[in-house]
């Protein structure tokens, strides 16, 4: 109850900010010295947030469906490759942090191209991705295969260092009790690394829905909301709220991405609730 | 029948690089079935590591280490001992009761079992009502006696412990030490106490091992004959001549160490160059 109360009040600020800022801010931004220090407070660079939530409510051209379906369906569709690029890519991280605990060799030699990976722009690779499309898998999956390149970075690095997390007394006990590295993994490694994995798939999450964003406009992907972003900021000087119904969009998918992470760590984290605990 | 046979055992560690340190050398010691027995002396001086041999948790260099009448590797796979930390290193995720059937569960018991064993262990060291609490909510010395009610698990002829009550207040290290020896009277447990305090290693000992550094080696072993072990046992005649004897013996290896370091003072910090100078003399 307290949560959800701290998060509207969150968005109560958030809206306070831009409309406090909307009322003093000069129209055509501050500008000192030739730099413009402040941006504009017009109503085509910031429409009033009344604005956004009533074209919501508006059909997106006239006599078409109205905006806040078309948001939707297209969310829905980029949350269908954001799960997928999410689920793929935490599972090569997962594979790839074990296989680097397991094999120090591995670790030495892999973890640097893991980082090297992740300083490749995404635009530069995202079309060289798209061209294998169309031959071997359908145009979504190219985008999902962007989404998963961002999202197994964060798990792979920070399960990497749970995987490794546990004290040599924990170690030396499994090893008392005869038991191998895999049984060591299940009954101590893994256990131990929950609270590092959890919020690595937060981050993961937050990286497939960038990724699957960006994925759909760099492949030209119809019917995503990555689409409809570039869609509606070209009408941005005639409907400038427009473009923010979209933006509203791909904030609830990473609303929802993160809630998933959630749903998926409260019962395997009970033991934390009771106490508090310091992490990191 | 002896529970702990070391023959000519030695250890070197990093054995043919620069940083080679000679941790123990030629160490002969027979540990006799449910005897109690402490290895004290001052740090550096081997005494865990001599435990983590027995344990096979590190091989040796050279010599022979039986548990119970197997070689260790072979009594560690077979689990013939029990082992306890100064960390209690308890698995945080799980409750008390978990912590305690760890080891029953990767050795295949069922689950009734485990359950029966668990409770029991737990009523042997009066933790029976924190079953179902996570490690996090008890105190050290609680958690301690988890760390214990685990080592004790699977009914083992043998305990290993390595200072388990170093980061214990005094009050609580002399109220586990009556348990514990209750403990080991009531399931005839041999036990190897790893301490660094010489007061608990005759209180709670049969037979107290003095060690000396650099190389560690035995340099005494003296026999506690104490006629009861409880609180007036603190107060007696026997307790305080062990005490004097064990620390007479000590201080004998403390003279003979500190003449090596007059020789070594500048370079000792460092492990590298004090193992040369240690093996001057």
């Amino acid at each position: 109850m307290r949560r959800v109360l701290s998060a509207v009040l969150g968005l109560v600020v958030l809206i306070a900010l831009w409309e406090g800022y909307k009322a003093v801010g000069n129209p055509d931004g501050t500008v000192l010295f030739g730099v413009r220090v402040l941006p504009r407070a017009d109503d085509l660079s910031m429409p009033h947030v009344s604005d956004m939530l009533s074209r919501l409510g508006r059909p997106e051209l006239t006599g078409g469906r109205p905006v806040w379906q078309v948001v939707l369906s297209a969310s829905l569709f980029t949350l269908g490759i954001t799960t997928a690029g999410f689920l793929a890519g935490a599972v090569v991280g997962l594979l790839l942090a074990v296989a680097m605990q397991r094999f120090r060799v591995i670790e030495r030699g892999l973890l640097p191209y893991v980082i090297l990976s992740q300083t490749v722009p995404l635009v530069a690779l995202a079309p060289l991705i798209a061209g294998w499309s169309g031959t071997v898998w359908p145009e979504w999956t190219t985008v999902a295969v962007i989404a998963a390149y961002l999202a197994f970075f964060p798990v792979a690095v920070g399960m990497l260092r749970g995987l490794q997390s546990p004290q040599a007394a924990g170690v030396e006990l499994m090893r008392s009790y005869a038991a191998g590295w895999w049984r060591t993994l299940i009954k101590l490694r893994l256990p131990a690394s929950l609270p590092y994995l959890f919020p690595a798939l937060r981050l993961a999450g937050a990286a497939a829905v960038v990724g699957a964003v960006v994925g759909e406009i760099s492949t030209g992907t119809r019917g995503g909301i990555g689409r409809l972003i570039i869609e509606y900021s070209r009408e941005a000087t005639s409907d400038p709220a427009k473009v923010y119904t979209a933006m509203l969009g791909a904030a609830l998918l990473g609303l929802v991405v993160a809630a998933l992470v959630t749903l998926l760590e409260l019962p395997l984290m009970r033991h934390r609730r009771r106490v508090s605990v310091v992490t990191m | 029948m002896t529970a702990v046979s070391l023959d000519k055992v030695t250890k070197v560690f990093n054995q043919g690089r620069p940083d080679e340190v000679t941790a123990l050398s030629d160490i002969n010691l027979e540990i006799g079935a449910g005897r109690f027995v402490s290895l004290i002396g001052p740090s550096g001086c081997g005494k865990s590591t001599l435990l983590r041999l027995i344990a096979d948790l590190i091989p040796a260099s050279s010599g022979t280490v039986e548990v119970a009448g197997k070689p260790a590797t072979r009594a560690r796979l077979d689990q013939e001992y029990g082992i306890a930390f100064q960390q209690a290193g308890l698995f945080e995720w799980r409750t008390v009761q978990r912590n305690v059937e760890l080891p029953l569960e990767l050795r295949g018991a069922s689950r009734a079992e485990r359950k029966a064993r668990a409770t029991e262990m737990l009523a042997l060291v009066g933790l029976a009502d924190f079953a179902g609490h996570y490690p996090a909510q008890l105190s050290g010395g609680m958690q301690q006696r988890v760390a214990i009610a685990r080592a004790l698990a699977v009914h083992p002829p043998l305990l290993l412990m390595d200072e388990p009550f170093g980061a214990l207040d005094e009050m609580t290290r002399e109220r586990l030490q009556s348990e514990l020896l209750a403990i080991c009277a009531k399931t005839g447990t041999s036990t190897v106490f790893v301490t660094h305090s010489i007061s608990e290693a005759v209180f709670l000992s049969d037979q107290v091992v003095v060690m000396s550094p650099r190389p560690g080696r035995i340099t005494a072993i003296i026999d506690v004959d104490l006629p009861a072990r409880d609180d007036a046992a603190r107060q007696s005649p026997a307790y305080f001549e062990a005490i004097t004897a064990v620390r007479r013996a000590l201080r004998g290896t403390d003279n003979a160490s500190a003449s090596t370091d007059a020789v070594a003072a500048p370079s000792s910090r460092t492990p590298g160059s004090a193992s040369p100078a240690a093996t001057a003399p």
